[in-house]
């Protein structure tokens, strides 16, 4: 699921990672609308990295086929589906969710801190994370599958990779974005400081570029995390060249329950899994995102703040303290080590001419690499199929664009009433908040059989259904940024009205509409995204000996993914992300420029 | 007292700046020539030029300007934060290539890292010197102590006062010991009594030879504060950038009691110099400051519209018309409670638009004024119309749209224009007060979707 750019930050809501709010200072607003004024929003950047991104995934099926051709050892694919396996089979998921979120940690530290600190490597990293979010990722599984399976023939380590690796793809984005977004406005003072008092770049990292960054790589972080379920479950079980692989794990549990067409144990499956998500939120999100409270860059004492009853726990043990001195040595070592990063001064001033020329041979360099790849690709293509393959995935993808905007739209009409209704009141808010970010982490495939049971059941067709299995992930984006949206409209505004006697249509037409449509708006960006890469999972659905097929690009990625069909997979990837990519140009970011010109509050 | 650590210029005596005279004339700090420009859209936009200034040992040196006269700017430039166009500085006789090594900051809006204590936030600078840590605490323990913020170690920034965060920003600057402590408007963003006290404290401090900086550079737009503080006042001029206008001795006595005549002499001496339209300052190949030209030659780059709303420059208007008609301008700001940054954008557009003059320490109404505060509602928006055609933007938007009802400027033609002469934020400040005169005026509608001016839609 493509997971938005919130930057959290000021928002007292204790749902602030999905509202509009960004810090003080900083300049509001999505990081893509803000990346294109920083880079000048030119297209041809856009399309360049766009081919880059291509080339790059060309890249890797090439070599991920390279190395199917070794391993032939059919793994069994056959999983244990009795009851007592699923805390093993649940630890196993969740280690491989926390292998992914430190991997995602690093990726940010490195590429946030590359894009920001070069000039140069910025206008290339920055457009390329925008187009890599609009990737549809699952479609690239079967590809990392083989890729990883080809590193470590004959080895579950594959596997596990491959898993966490795309499980990391539907995290990292966000968190690099928002880190990103932190380094480059980190306030003038701040830097100052740092100048002035000549700290070195590990210092200056430590003390001030991280904590002014951490709420936004926390917050970004735990909705990755949830997000990341989706993949998990997806990643777990997958069918690569006609072959099935399995990892011990709570998605392959469920997907061997759901091929059973066992309800009973799919129940289990999904008991699990709801006892997962509930547990590590109350044991480590929450206990983060309350500790991060602290780096806060705001002068004053919030008014309502994140709390946890775990961190209050541990903030009263004396373990963390006796923890932190015995490990001070180790970070003093850790200090006088990173000396060796130098100091961060003023750059040396560089002739223009010269810095020109730079630039001219970067991007030649650049140019010349991705031009050669898009030859290659294109020989690729033409020997296999002809180019001629783009035109069915641009057809299918109509299809599943409808589904996208209907879906949108009905989700639109039935969750901002509810979520506005919700968001002004605080009695409302304190109940349904949890419990909508429960269902917005929770893994939408995991509810697919209950869906097909019930299409079968009605008779509804799946290319109808497909919208309502593709909603069962995306639409909570939508509920959770109404709510945050109603919740930050001022008392005062709300009073003047109740004064002024306007109610009914004209209050929805002159004051909810439009104080909420900032916030819509990034959840109306999540959901189409989510939705995109959902279809890819809702478009062919399997419970029991039946399997269901809709007219659709994400059914024919999934085809070509099934069958290792490499050249139309290539195809169908390249026409769904451009088509995500041309309806967040076209549709979603206009919006976001109205949003902030006319109705931010 | 000194602090134990001391991490250079181990050799030099101690000394109580101030006090006695000798050693003290040693150079700290020196430009020589100092220019510093941005890019702009046509070239090479100057913020600062020719700038020569000298900081000794024990003094403590005001630079006093008007917001966008490059005082900030000056100031990081001695901090070598920010590298020079051209020219040079110096810290004791070395070209700066980076941070100044010998000073320290003391920002406006205090800086403070918010995930830090205050102990945390004093010994920042002290760490990134690789000082020990025993060392480190008990230097800033007595940083701490000195600045009189004993009891707030544990406590986080945000807990604290306004007050109490410049005192911990203090403590932060003094603590490593500079040479000189760069202080950039370091009670602006204080209330009047916490300013007061703190830098009545301050003060003291100085004085009594235990401030363990030997000099001190002071960033200001408050005419009081620099006069209260300073050895020497450096002004600069903000038309048409930044230069030394003027440099002021203060001889008055330590401590300086604000009451007494010298002090006020000097005050309204300053305020002269501020609010005067030196003849001097025109830079060769540029035309001159504005508004004291023939209203015939103003162009757009010489005659900036300053950032005074019609509500402000009326208001100003009716209380000199008040006052029959002239009042003295220090004396003004002191009644009202304004800052000569809140004041002097109002008196430049009275100025501007020929409703007032100012005359030495008076600000005189003209006739054009007395008619405009004397006329009320249409009538007065008719004498405002014709004064603001006078105003080079203003008369560029009215002709362009040449009274054709279905004709628009766009914007990005305007700033495309002032590009050449003024800096983003420049531009869109006058292109602000432009809108502002033009509605109240009735000359022009301005379409903010859009981003043009239009003519006004009258109902018939």
């Amino acid at each position: 699921m493509t997971l938005p750019k919130p930057t959290p930050g000021r928002s007292r809501s204790p749902l602030p990672a999905l509202s509009r709010a960004s810090p003080p200072g900083r300049p509001r607003g999505s990081l893509p609308a803000r990346t294109a004024g920083r880079l000048g929003g030119r297209v041809w950047v856009d399309l360049v990295v766009a081919a880059a991104v291509l080339v790059l995934l060309y890249l890797a099926l090439r070599l991920g086929q390279g190395g199917t051709l070794r391993f032939s050892t059919a793994r069994d694919a056959a999983v244990d589906t009795d009851p007592a396996r699923l805390p093993y089979d649940a630890l196993r998921s969740l280690l491989r969710m926390f292998a992914a979120l430190a991997v995602s940690v690093v990726f940010t530290f490195c590429y946030a801190y590359a894009a920001a600190r070069s000039r140069r490597l910025e206008r290339v990293l920055i457009p390329a994370l925008d187009i890599l979010q609009s990737v549809p990722v699952l479609a690239f599984l079967s590809v990392a599958v083989s890729g990883f399976l080809a590193l470590f023939p004959g080895s579950m380590l594959g596997l596990e990779c491959a898993a966490v690796f795309a499980i990391f793809t539907s995290q990292a984005w966000n968190m690099t974005f928002a880190f990103y977004q932190a380094l480059v406005s980190l306030p003038r003072e701040l830097d100052e400081l740092s100048r002035s008092f000549g700290f070195s770049r590990w210092t200056r990292f430590w003390k001030v570029e991280l904590p002014s960054g951490m709420i936004g790589l926390v917050w970004n972080g735990m909705l990755g995390f949830g997000g990341g379920w989706f993949f998990l479950v997806a990643s777990e079980a997958i069918t690569v060249d006609n072959q099935r692989y399995a990892l011990p794990g709570v998605g392959s549990y469920a997907g061997a329950a759901i091929a059973a067409g066992d309800l009973g144990r799919v129940g289990w499956a999904i008991a699990t899994m709801v006892v997962l998500v509930i547990g590590v939120n109350f044991l480590f999100w929450r206990p983060l995102t309350a500790w991060a409270e602290r780096f806060k860059n705001e002068q004053s004492e919030a008014t309502e703040v994140q709390r946890s009853m775990v961190l209050d726990l541990l903030r009263r043990s004396r373990l963390p303290t006796a923890l932190g001195r015995a490990l001070r040595p180790v970070g003093r070592a850790l200090n006088r080590a990173g000396r060796v990063f130098g100091t961060v001064d003023r750059p040396p001033a560089v002739h223009p001419q010269r810095r020109r020329a730079g630039d001219v041979a970067f991007a030649l360099v650049s140019g010349g690499i991705v031009l050669w790849g898009l030859v290659d690709l294109g020989r690729y293509l033409a020997e296999r199929t002809g180019l001629g393959v783009f035109g069915e995935p641009l057809l299918l993808g109509l299809a599943t664009a409808a589904r996208v905007v209907v879906l949108v739209a009905v989700a639109t009409v039935v969750w901002v009433p509810i979520g506005v209704k919700i968001g002004f009141s605080p009695r409302l808010t304190r109940i349904a908040q949890p419990v909508v970010q429960v269902l917005a982490s929770f893994p939408a495939n995991f509810l697919y059989p209950l869906a097909i049971w019930l299409l079968l059941r009605t008779g509804v067709s799946i290319d109808l259904g497909g919208i309502l299995l593709m909603a069962l992930g995306s639409q909570w984006y939508i509920l959770f940024n109404a709510i945050a949206g109603a919740m930050a409209v001022p008392a005062d505004l709300r009073e003047a009205m109740d004064d002024l006697g306007v109610r009914g249509w004209q209050r929805w037409r002159r004051l909810i509409i439009p104080a909420v449509f900032p916030a819509y708006v990034t959840g109306g960006i999540t959901a189409s995204g989510g939705a995109w890469n959902a279809s890819i999972v809702a478009e062919v659905v399997t419970f029991g000996g039946t399997t269901l097929t809709a007219t659709g690009l994400g059914a024919y990625i999934a085809r070509a993914a099934e069958h290792g069909d490499h050249p139309h997979l290539l195809a169908g990837v390249a026409v769904m992300s451009l088509y995500v990519v041309a309806l967040n140009r076209l549709l979603w970011r206009r919006l976001y420029r109205l949003a902030e010109r006319r109705y931010s509050l | 007292m000194r602090f134990p650590f001391r991490s250079r210029a181990a050799a030099v005596p101690p000394v109580t700046p101030g006090a006695v005279p000798g050693p003290q004339d040693e150079v700290l700090l020196e430009t020589v020539g100092l220019t510093k420009a941005y890019a702009g859209a046509a070239g090479q936009l100057p913020v600062l030029s020719g700038i020569d200034l000298t900081v000794r040992a024990g003094e403590i040196v005001a630079v006093l300007g008007r917001s966008g006269s490059g005082k900030s700017t000056l100031l990081r430039c001695l901090a070598g934060l920010i590298p020079p166009s051209s020219g040079t500085v110096r810290y004791r006789d070395t070209p700066l290539t980076g941070a100044n090594p010998g000073t320290a900051l003391v920002f406006q809006t205090f800086a403070l890292l918010p995930w830090l204590t205050v102990r945390q936030n004093v010994e920042l600078g002290l760490e990134a010197r690789g000082v020990p840590p025993r060392e480190r605490s008990r230097a800033a323990a007595q940083a701490i102590d000195l600045i009189g913020l004993t009891g707030f170690e544990s406590a986080y920034p945000k807990e604290l006062s306004g007050g109490m965060r410049q005192r911990v920003g203090f403590a932060r600057a003094l603590v490593v010991e500079p040479d000189v402590l760069m202080m950039d408007e370091p009670f602006s963003a204080l209330d009047v009594l916490t300013a007061e006290n703190l830098r009545g404290e301050l003060m003291e401090l100085w004085d009594s030879g235990q401030f363990p900086t030997r000099a001190v550079v002071l960033v200001t737009h408050n005419i009081e504060e620099a006069v209260l503080m300073a050895d020497r006042i450096v002004v600069l001029g903000a038309r048409p950038y930044g230069t030394i206008r003027e440099t002021v001795e203060v001889v008055l006595e330590r401590p300086r009691d604000r009451d007494c005549a010298a002090f006020d002499e000097l005050v309204d001496r300053v305020y002269r110099i501020m609010t005067g339209r030196p003849k001097d300052t025109r830079a060769p190949g540029r035309a001159g400051p504005g508004p004291d030209l023939d209203p015939d030659r103003r162009t757009v780059a010489s005659a900036p519209l300053p950032s005074a709303g019609v509500d402000g420059l009326t208001g100003l208007a009716e209380t000199i018309a008040h006052r029959g008609g002239s009042c003295d301008l220090a004396g003004l700001a002191d009644e009202l409670g304004l800052d000569i940054d809140d004041l002097l954008p109002q008196v430049d557009a009275l100025d501007l638009l020929g409703f007032a003059e100012v005359h030495g320490d008076d600000l005189l109404l003209t006739e054009t004024g007395t008619a405009y505060t004397g006329a009320d509602g249409p009538d007065a928006r008719a004498v405002f119309a014709a004064a603001a055609l006078e105003v080079p933007l203003v008369k560029l938007i009215a002709n362009s749209l040449g009274g054709r009802p279905g004709a628009s400027v766009r914007t990005g033609f305007l700033r495309d224009l002032l590009g050449r002469h003024y800096t983003v934020e420049q531009t869109d400040r006058q292109l602000e007060t432009a809108t502002d005169w033009g509605r109240y005026a009735g000359l022009f509608a301005y379409d903010a979707d859009r981003q043009e001016y239009r003519l006004e839609q009258r109902a018939e």
